[in-house]
């Protein structure tokens, strides 16, 4: 093996190391306020919310707009930041009161997904004000120097930040354990119902919470402007960041935030300050590890301790469910085998009549349909609720890619996905599957952030964040058409495999274990091992259409597998209806012709595409086919 | 084994922090026996129940299937011993038709889904006609007959029922227990907690009581019915 020439392996200082670890804490800081902010939120309400990143965002453009006037001269910057925090007050009540007052007691699943419909509505209104370019802060007057402590030197600001951390969490545990307001508050975390009854105030209560979460999450975004430009994407990574401290510090804790993002902080900054290293003969790059380091952090907690560092020891949360998740599922009727014939007679007639962009467009619904009737089997039959998905399409996808790089036989390629799908399913389901609810989700959703990290910065195999490009079929398929027939017939044996999977025994315990842990352990079910199962299946047929979604763009990039796409496939989920058997193509059919629609005429299509979202949970929670299927039975 | 009882306990123990909700008990239950657990609130029946069926790991003590130890099994594998059990509140597979709710048991206790099967187990628990009503919209005396039908799916050698009149009017009571009656016959023995003593003593062959975690009586209905020391753990020392 040749050996690369590099930088002799840095010798790790101690004072490279303080200088990182000052570093580290410094964003454990900005960290910690994000996090607070949500768990805080979540304390009381027990709603976990994307838009949380939104309000970082959005306080990270307001600081930068203010400070860009000058008007208060030296004291711009502190008025950014009351500028930054009033205007995430003020986000975080129209958030509560516009979307979530009606969504208290609907499933998280419903909850969260409705937030992330705010987040992309808020991207774009940042746009429209802000414009696309990114906006850097200025350093601020009177902290714009360095410290020099001989053997390295650390800008003044860095020490601030470190000092606003501590002086947050103390003023915020005082508020909770010393105000009248901080009473309320322990008394709704406690018992909603016996707290109302005691002349709290919900309403009021809820909307200070939130008003006060989000100014949190708005003060962080204006204090990092000074070391980090805003921008439209930083709200993802921001509240993705969030997740993990919250769950890592247990979900409600603040003290088990602060601890978290410390500890999180400290990792990455070791990482970065122990460079690239040749161990064993293996190129180690440190600095690279960290995205995912914190993700690790995260996992080994939850391993040992599900609840998180100081979260309460959870008490079996069930995931709240759908009424229609709870409905009986009636028996494949005549009408449903007369509507899948339809539907093969349609997809067979179709290259004879379409052109070549509307063939391009049916590939993309019926790989999404597969996608997402794979989730549906998680979702509807085993009332799981997973908001990472798309690692699994994603790994699937570049498993093929992979073999194609690889010249291996386009087959061994298109198998590779359903099996590396199955593989990572297997491995998140092995952690995923004693915990429920919100744990649930945000198990799910930091796993595929791990993965999503793995392919953005593993350059070397997955081609960093260009991706793999080249990736096409042999020259027998290569033909619109042809790879068209391909990817219909693979369809619709997946599509009718899971729908035989959920009407199999086997789909039978899997909603017994949805339906009743207990009663389902009692007859016999092995639960534990039943979900892992269905994960398994569902992570191997998202793998297929990830392969075959690979081959039909002819590229592959970590978009694959990010968060939004996890989140497209809830939505076709919940468009077409958990239950229903035409769902997820339907939903696919739907969602795709309109994004493909929005985005070709509409500069603002994120912002049309979340108000949909908002709209499909506020008036449609049962998905659009569950709402008329539901309609037609009480007639 | 045939000389086993169907369930010995021995010695069995559990704690909670400091409070021993279980705490050194011993019991059987022959075949075709019906044994009533009963105690104040607090008393430890649900948690005998929850360490016979595997939901709880005992501290201490064994729990015998017919001589062979079942302690540390996991629920799922305590019921293909064809243990059956019913919960204080009645738990039914509610996306599911009662037929549907007795398959999906059969077939997890490794027998084939037969269709009559379903037909005549609600025969067995005095409800035919529910045998396919959508289980979310039973009548919850409706849903307790359907558990008992579930619990009695694989066939089982130990029913235990928590409860099994909790949550009926009392015209519904005796009705539920004749039931119950009706499937020992075959030979199940039955260990069940009731709240009632009506039907306590009009059902069951004998009687175990716990207070505090142990046994202060046990016997037939009459011999526990003019205990001291049950009267006392029921209304104080008086």
């Amino acid at each position: 093996m040749r050996l690369r020439t590099r930088r002799s392996p840095s010798r790790v200082t101690l004072a490279s190391f303080a200088s990182q670890l000052l570093n580290g804490l410094a964003s454990a800081s900005s960290m910690f306020l994000v996090a607070a902010g949500l768990t805080l939120i979540f304390g009381v309400t027990r709603i976990v919310n994307f838009a949380h990143g939104s309000a970082a965002m959005l306080g990270a453009y307001i600081a930068a707009a203010i400070v860009a006037t000058q008007f208060a001269g030296v004291a711009s910057f502190w008025m950014a930041l009351a500028g930054a925090l009033a205007a995430g007050a003020l986000f975080g009540v129209v958030l509560e009161r516009g979307v979530l007052a009606r969504l208290y007691a609907a499933p998280e699943m419903l909850q969260l997904t409705a937030t992330f419909g705010v987040l992309l509505i808020a991207r774009d209104a940042a746009l429209a004000l802000f414009g696309a370019e990114d906006r850097l802060g200025p350093r601020v007057p009177g902290l714009s120097g360095s410290v020099d402590f001989g053997a390295f030197v650390v800008p003044q600001y860095d020490l601030f930040l470190i000092g606003v951390g501590p002086l947050v969490l103390i003023a915020l545990t005082w508020i909770v354990a010393r105000t009248r307001f901080g009473m309320q508050l322990r008394a709704c975390a406690e018992n909603r119902g016996i707290a109302a009854s005691l002349g709290v105030n919900p309403v009021r209560l809820y909307v200070a919470v939130f008003a006060l979460g989000s100014a949190l999450a708005a003060a962080a975004g204006a204090l990092s402007l000074p070391r980090e430009p805003a921008t439209l994407t930083m709200d993802l990574p921001l509240v993705a960041d969030a997740f993990v401290v919250t769950v890592t510090g247990g979900l409600g804790s603040i003290p088990g935030a602060f601890i978290a993002a410390v500890v999180i902080g400290v990792v990455k900054a070791l990482c970065i300050g122990l460079g690239t290293h040749d161990i064993a003969g293996v190129t180690i790059a440190f600095p690279k590890l960290t995205l995912v380091a914190e993700f690790c952090v995260m996992a080994g907690v939850l391993a040992v301790r599900p609840q998180g560092l100081l979260g309460k020891a959870i008490d079996a949360p069930p995931t709240t469910l759908l009424p229609e998740q709870r409905a009986w599922l009636p028996p494949l009727a005549r009408r449903d085998m007369w509507l899948a014939l339809a539907v093969v007679l349609l997809l067979a007639a179709l290259p004879m009549v379409a052109d070549e962009y509307t063939l391009v467009l049916v590939i993309e619904v019926l790989l999404a349909a597969m996608f997402a009737a794979s989730l549906q089997l998680m979702l509807g039959a085993g009332g799981m609720t997973s908001f990472g998905h798309a690692a699994h399409f994603g790994i699937g996808a570049y498993a093929a890619a992979l073999c194609a790089k690889a010249s291996l036989p386009f087959a061994l390629a298109v198998g590779a996905g359903p099996l590396a799908g199955a593989l990572s399913a297997a491995l998140i389901g092995a952690f995923c599957v004693r915990l429920s609810g919100v744990y649930l989700a945000m198990l799910t959703l930091a796993f595929a952030q791990i993965v999503w990290s793995a392919a953005f910065q593993w350059d070397s195999v997955t081609g960093g964040s260009n991706g793999l490009i080249g990736i096409w079929p042999p020259p027998a398929l290569a033909s619109r058409t042809a790879f068209y027939a391909l990817t219909a017939v693979l369809a619709v044996a997946a599509l009718g495999a899971l729908v035989a999977i959920a009407r199999s025994p086997f789909g039978y315990a899997l909603r017994a274990t949805r339906d009743s842990r207990l009663r389902a352990a009692a007859v016999g079910i092995d639960v534990a091992r039943t979900q892992w199962l269905a994960f398994i299946i569902a992570g191997a047929f998202a793998g297929l259409a990830g392969a075959l979604f690979a081959f039909s763009k002819g590229s592959i990039s970590p978009e694959s597998l990010a968060i939004p796409k996890s989140v497209d496939a809830l939505v076709i989920v919940l468009l077409g209806g958990i239950n229903a058997w035409f769902g997820p193509l339907a939903g696919a059919a739907v969602f795709t012709w309109l994004q493909d629609a929005l985005t070709r005429s509409f500069t603002y299509w994120r912002a049309a595409l979340g108000i949909l979202i908002v709209l499909l949970v506020l008036l449609f929670p049962r998905g659009i086919a569950g709402s008329f299927a539901w309609r037609r039975k009480t007639a | 084994m045939s000389g086993a009882p169907v369930l010995a306990v021995r010695n069995l123990a559990r704690a909670f922090g400091g409070v021993r909700a279980v705490d050194g008990v011993d019991f059987h239950v022959a075949r075709a026996e019906m044994v009533a657990l009963i105690g104040p609130n607090g008393a430890g029946k649900t948690t005998c129940f929850n360490l016979v069926n595997g939901q709880l790991r005992a501290d201490a003590g064994s729990v015998r299937l017919e001589g062979r130890d079942i302690g540390g099994l996991a629920p799922a594998t305590i019921a293909r011993l064809r243990v059956g059990r019913t919960f204080q509140v009645a738990a039914t597979f509610v996306s599911m038709s009662v037929r549907e709710n007795i398959g999906v048991a059969q077939r997890a206790l490794g027998r084939r889904g037969d269709a009559r099967a379903a037909d005549e187990l609600m025969a067995r628990v005095g409800a035919p006609e529910l045998v396919d009503r959508h289980a979310a919209a039973l009548a919850y005396a409706d849903a307790k007959r359907v558990e008992l039908a579930v619990a009695l799916a694989g066939n089982p050698l130990l029913l235990l029922l928590d409860e099994p009149t909790a949550g009926l009017g009392l015209a519904e009571r005796t009705p539920m227990m004749e039931a119950v009656r009706a499937a020992t016959v075959s030979g199940v023995a039955v260990l069940f907690t009731e709240h009632d003593m009506d039907v306590v003593f009009g059902f069951a062959d004998r009687v175990i009581v716990l207070d505090r975690g142990r046994i202060i009586a046990t016997g037939t209905p009459e011999a526990v019915r003019a205990d001291a020391a049950v009267r006392r753990a029921y209304l104080g020392d008086g």
